[in-house]
């Protein structure tokens, strides 16, 4: 058998990933409905006052959005990982850390892209101001490849833990908090017109940081896990 | 052979490991109650109650050491980390799982006598000052390592896995820290370098010897718990074996 080139390797696991995602639909919602009913709790709980909403809304929206993919993220690897399918990529030949980064951008574009594209129905809900809104974006599509990333090596961590679920969140929010500090605060600058390009550009390092070191990382612990 | 590789050999070996701890650990434990003895007098009976803070400054002689081998012990576990997962020393991995729990005790103790000196200076146990949220992430830190460690039924797994995680969260440490400092800040500053009035003698002095001790402390408690640690993984291996038949009258 000849060995594939890197790159067909990546788009052939991105395919494959998008078939099973696509297979799975109705797994795929249950985080989002899980982000629109954490979001709906909070009027409920801290009370309807539209001003109050506004002020915790950037917030609200960000711990919705890290509950929702750390929800997502136990099963990343863990069906390869029990079918033996990713046994079977360790030894194709194939970087490790490339077939990790195929997994984490496919479960971005499963589990993160969609939190971006629901952000605004939630915006509304909390009644954020409408200059809030596209800062917000902004720092959901930076952020939640970010999440995705870091979060990938906490999956693979627990991927051979039985109840590896629970352990993912200690794991790994400790990690997410400069993210949610920034994006927050980047939001809450919008809404009253202060500058937010500092923090945008902060979360676009983290970004670029998490891209180069968090695929190495998780191969690393997926390795460790197959031992 | 090098006499410099085979000095790491043989600190690699557990058997070794296992009786030089022994022989050192009864010299630090002495160094560090000879050395908080001579602090903790100078603390009580030594330095002039500040003209601010009044009797609460001794507080800080337990509280800057803490917070300053809480932050150095996950920096070392990192260190360690990396030697354990490059050069696949056993050692390594079993003084990086020994270390989480006592830099997790060192932060508990920082946060707690921090606690306690708030409330009579800022009137409140707790703020969500920037010096005590990062401290409260470093034990959230600490507490992932010791969870990831326990949640694995093979002992060199676990610790291979702690240790990777330890230089994931070193990694992300400083970020943490100054993410968090930029967020909020309430803490008084630090009382050494810049350009501030600094400190006097009287009252550096006790806090360097704390600060000296506490590592004393560390070595002892990490050794102590090493040793326990290696006992339990190879309590099948002949060298174990050896050692109960010695002990036994």
């Amino acid at each position: 058998m000849s060995k594939q080139s890197a790159g067909t390797a990546f788009t052939a696991l991105l395919r494959r990933d998008f078939l099973l995602a696509y297979r799975r639909r109705a797994e795929l919602l249950q985080p989002l409905a899980f982000l629109l009913v954490v979001t709906t709790l909070f009027p409920l709980g801290v009370g309807p006052s539209p001003q109050l909403l506004a002020d915790i809304a950037p917030g609200v929206i960000w711990i919705a959005a890290l509950l929702a993919t750390v929800l997502s993220l136990d099963s990343l690897f863990r069906s390869d990982f029990e079918d033996g399918t990713l046994e079977q990529m360790v030894m194709s030949g194939q970087s490790l850390s490339l077939i990790a980064l195929s997994r984490i951008v496919s479960h971005w574009l499963v589990a993160g892209l969609p939190i971006v594209l629901l952000s605004p129905l939630l915006a509304m809900w909390m009644n954020l101001p409408g200059e809030g809104l596209s800062i917000l974006l902004q720092t959901l599509i930076i952020g939640t490849p970010v999440l995705s990333l870091i979060g990938a090596i906490g999956g693979a961590l627990t991927v051979s833990l039985k109840r590896g679920g629970q352990l993912l969140s200690l794991l790994v929010f400790p990690l997410y908090v400069p993210l949610l500090i920034l994006a927050t605060s980047a939001v809450g600058a919008a809404v009253v017109d202060l500058p937010y390009g500092g923090q945008l550009g902060l979360m676009f390092a983290g970004l670029i940081a998490a891209l180069t070191l968090a695929p190495f990382a998780t191969a690393a612990a997926l390795k460790l896990s197959l031992s | 052979m090098n006499r410099l590789f085979l000095f790491f050999h043989k600190t690699g070996s557990p058997p070794w490991f296992y009786n030089f701890s022994g022989k050192l650990i009864p010299w630090l434990w002495a160094i560090f109650l000879a050395m908080t003895a001579v602090a903790m007098y100078l603390v009580f009976f030594n330095v002039p109650p500040d003209y601010q803070q009044g009797e609460t400054i001794r507080i800080m002689y337990i509280h800057v050491p803490s917070a300053w081998m809480s932050m150095m012990i996950y920096g070392l576990m990192a260190i360690m980390g990396i030697i354990a997962l490059v050069w696949r020393i056993r050692i390594m991995e079993v003084l990086v799982i020994s270390s989480a729990p006592v830099g997790a005790a060192f932060t508990i103790v920082a946060l707690l006598t921090g606690s306690m000196w708030g409330r009579p200076m800022w009137g409140t146990y707790w703020v969500w000052d920037a010096r005590l949220t990062s401290e409260l992430v470093l034990l959230f830190l600490y507490f992932g390592v010791i969870a990831l460690y326990n949640a694995y039924d093979e002992p060199r797994k676990a610790a291979k896995a702690a240790s990777l995680l330890s230089i994931v969260g070193a990694v992300n440490l400083p970020i943490i820290y100054f993410s968090v400092e930029w967020w909020n800040t309430l803490h008084q500053g630090s009382s050494f370098g810049g350009d501030g009035p600094g400190i006097h003698p009287t009252m550096l002095v006790p806090l360097l010897l704390m600060a000296v001790s506490t590592k004393f402390y560390y070595g002892a408690n990490l050794l102590s718990r090493a040793r326990l640690t290696l006992v339990k993984q190879d309590h099948r291996k002949r060298w174990v074996q050896d050692l109960l038949e010695e002990e036994r009258p």
